[in-house]
């Protein structure tokens, strides 16, 4: 089904977008998006968008399953407190993306804004990743309790990919950086240590994704040019109470 | 604690005469206090680790067993309080956050108490609530400013009303989470609110799949971790609450320690066995009142619009411009959680000297809200201690739309406010998740307990409703006429809007 966002608010697209996928429909091409909100809001799995244009903030929020390929930028709140699905960013995205996250994946082609991936989780079979294309600004992972971050740094920035309070609060989970992060910049909770052979299994098949999504080459990554973030403690603060 | 610095708070007496040596105080003391000596064939106490809870003292069979506070464990002095030379104590030998449990002890003023209610005499009849009908039903949610309706002689409403939720008396159960609480506890709230036809209130502790069939009488909430919070989740349930702050611990997150998360409990909240389930003090998608419209829409766009949501925010300064700004982001009800609001552990610092009385916030709040034209845009709900029906007529002649009960609520149930929640030792089996403990709670008789506890304030609540000559419960809202001050100044009476007694 093909949708014109032209002129519509974003009750009126999401709702046309509602009543088709209850009677049955399961792959959306939405043209004209601009700024739009909640696209894909707790819809779940097998249906799919194809969004021409930049979706407005919270899209795919509460996510249940959903396939999303943003042909733009995306704004902030992508993919808050989604539970399954994927989303493939053609550009950059916002701040907030996949803010408490519990699955699935987001691909990023470029760079995310400021507090991406906090309180992202993990459970059971659902595990959230989520794959930057470039940079990402402070807070990124900022009580993280699972899952996996990765920020790729594909244009080789001097410096640092990651802004400051990397993983504040962490207790769950890994960021894997590509390139330099100074002690300062990270949170008290978080480790540091070069990636072994099992992480870089890992990392690599979810690198192979991101390069496949993207028709990039996945040889130019390598497990040395990473370091793998984690927090020193599942229970950060187990001893901050006078009983 | 070090037993050279300090004695037990509580003593036991146990009368020998009466003892028979039977156990029962030995096996129901989680603090193990009591102890058997198999040598001497008798039991023995260590007041030391008794926190007063009166288990033992209610199922001993001989009634052999009384605890009573300590009246002089420390030399007298109006300053320095036993129980401020003891934190001391606490804090100098383990250093850390002092923690309790339940709301707010200390001895500030209860508003409600200096407020009273009228009656109707020769000018204008009381009503019998037994032989008149007397109307309960409260519903919750946005009501438009106007109606509209269509055709002639079978009019039909064309005005399209938001959705509500229906009450069949002006209170529900607050927040408290499966977590907090022990899954029967949770269990029987949640029965005793389907059973009765008002709410009970899932929060942060998800929804437990043996609730799931009560559903349509919860309330879910969002939290700023988000745990257990999926679509489903906010579909299954009659409304969603987002979780801007507690009255027990304005402006702090939660804390469930690791040793809690059990397998049960991490397959509620969606997170791994035994981590620690943090709360950010914030939500870190919202800075902002548009923020906050943002998750509100984000919820009502995953549930079709067909749910009220609503938000929590603890009574702090400032209290009316916030809850304004709440309406204007779209809340169909908000919910104001005053400073006695009891929670399952909160630092005590906080519990004890942030936040404000809900009867000034509440005051505060439908005063702003009518002020603005935007009072019927949402519901109020209040929370932070009410003790008993008079408590909810006066909240409610005082703007409330309903309230919430918590503590009041658990004590139906056995509590007996030993302030111990945060230990997860709880004897009387509901604030603690080891199974030894939580078996002490028949949730059928829990169930009866909490039924008969709202039965009996609705009659309570009709009859002084009768007495006023007010015979439904919308006539009573916001209705301040009804109320007098005692013993408040001016500042006091002008900021809760009501008159002095004798005016
Ligand atoms: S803690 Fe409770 S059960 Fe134990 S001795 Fe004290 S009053 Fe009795
Ligand atoms: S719930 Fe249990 S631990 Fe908490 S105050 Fe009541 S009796 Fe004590």
């Amino acid at each position: 089904m093909r949708i014109d966002a032209e002129g519509l608010h974003y009750r009126e697209l999401n709702e046309q977008i509602n009543r088709a996928v209850e009677e049955g429909e399961t792959q959306f091409v939405l043209d004209h998006v601009l700024g739009h909100r909640y696209i894909g809001a707790g819809i779940g799995a097998g249906v799919s968008f194809d969004i021409n244009g930049i979706p407005g903030n919270d899209l795919a929020a509460f996510m249940n399953g959903a396939e999303i390929t943003v042909n733009c930028n995306a704004q902030d709140g992508v993919a808050n407190t989604m539970n399954a699905g994927k989303i493939v960013v053609h550009g950059d995205a916002g701040d907030i993306l996949g803010h408490s996250m519990r699955g699935g994946m987001i691909l990023v082609r470029g760079l995310v804004g400021y507090r991406c991936g906090i309180h992202c989780k993990a459970y059971g079979e659902r595990m959230p990743i989520m794959v930057v294309g470039t940079t990402a600004g402070d807070y990124l992972g900022e009580y993280m309790a699972g899952g996996m971050i990765v920020v790729l740094n594909r244009d080789d920035e001097q410096g640092s990919p990651v802004g400051r309070y990397c993983g504040t609060g962490m207790h769950g989970g890994s960021i894997f950086i590509r390139g330099a992060v100074e002690d300062h910049q990270l949170g008290a909770e978080v480790a540091v240590e070069p990636v072994n052979d099992v992480a870089w299994k890992t990392l690599q098949a979810v690198i192979a994704q991101y390069c496949g999504a993207f028709d990039l080459d996945p040889g130019r990554f390598a497990a040395e040019d990473f370091v793998r973030l984690y927090p020193w403690s599942s229970r950060p603060y187990g001893k901050l109470y006078a009983y | 604690m070090p037993e050279w610095l300090t004695q037990a708070e509580f003593v036991i007496e146990r009368d020998p005469e009466r003892c028979i040596q039977c156990k029962v105080c030995v096996r129901q003391c989680a603090n193990e206090v009591h102890r058997f000596d198999a040598e001497l064939g008798e039991v023995f106490s260590d007041s030391d680790k008794c926190v007063g809870c009166h288990r033992c003292v209610s199922l001993c069979p001989t009634n052999a067993l009384s605890v009573r506070q300590v009246e002089l464990d420390f030399r007298s002095n109006a300053n320095w309080t036993p129980q401020a030379i003891r934190n001391i104590y606490k804090q100098a030998e383990q250093g850390g956050v002092l923690l309790t449990g339940m709301g707010n002890p200390e001895p500030l003023p209860v508003y409600w108490d200096r407020m009273l209610l009228n009656a109707s005499q020769v000018t204008n009849p009381s009503i019998d609530p037994l032989r008149e009908p007397m109307e309960l039903l409260t519903y919750l949610g946005a009501k438009p400013t106007r109606l509209k309706y269509e055709g002639g002689d079978e009019p039909r409403l064309e005005t399209e009303l938001g959705p509500q939720l229906e009450l069949q008396v002006p209170v529900m159960f607050s927040t408290m989470s499966y977590g907090s609480i022990s899954y029967n506890a949770s269990l029987a709230l949640a029965r005793a609110a389907s059973e009765v036809g008002t709410y009970a209130n899932t929060g942060e502790g998800g929804l437990h799949a043996g609730i799931r069939p009560f559903a349509k009488n919860m309330i879910v909430q969002v939290a700023s971790g988000r745990f257990g919070v999926d679509a489903d989740y906010l579909n299954a349930a009659a409304a969603v609450e987002i979780k801007i702050g507690q009255g027990a611990k304005p402006g702090i997150g939660g804390h469930l320690p690791g040793e809690k998360v059990t397998a049960e409990i991490s397959a509620t909240r969606m997170i791994p066995l035994g981590t620690d389930a943090i709360s950010p003090a914030p939500h870190h998608d919202i800075y902002s009142i548009e923020d906050l419209r943002q998750l509100i829409y984000a919820i009502k766009e995953t549930t079709r619009y067909r749910k009220p949501v609503g938000v929590k925010i603890a009574a702090v300064h400032h209290i009316a411009a916030i809850a304004s700004g709440a309406v204007r982001a779209g809340a169909d009800f908000v919910a104001i959680d005053g400073y006695r609001g009891g929670t399952g552990a909160a630092p005590t610092m906080i519990r004890n000297n942030v936040g404000i009385p809900i009867e000034f916030a509440l005051a505060a709040v439908d005063a702003r809200l009518r002020e603005e034209g935007i009072r019927q845009d949402a519901s109020l709900v209040v929370a932070g201690s009410f003790r008993c029906a008079a408590d909810v007529v006066k909240a409610i002649a005082l703007g409330a739309d309903a309230c919430y009960i918590g503590t009041g609520a658990l004590v139906a149930m056995g509590c007996h406010l030993c302030q111990k929640c945060y230990t997860g030792r709880c004897n009387w089996g509901i604030a603690t998740q080891d199974p030894y403990l939580t078996r002490r709670l028949n949730p059928n008789i829990a169930v009866r307990r909490l039924v008969n506890l709202l039965e009996s304030w609705r009659h309570e609540i009709k009859e002084i409703m009768g007495g006023m000559g007010i015979n439904a419960v919308e006539s009573l809202r916001g209705n301040r006429d009804h109320l007098r001050g005692i013993g408040l100044t001016d500042r006091e009476l002008n900021a809760l809007g009501i008159q002095m007694a004798g005016e």
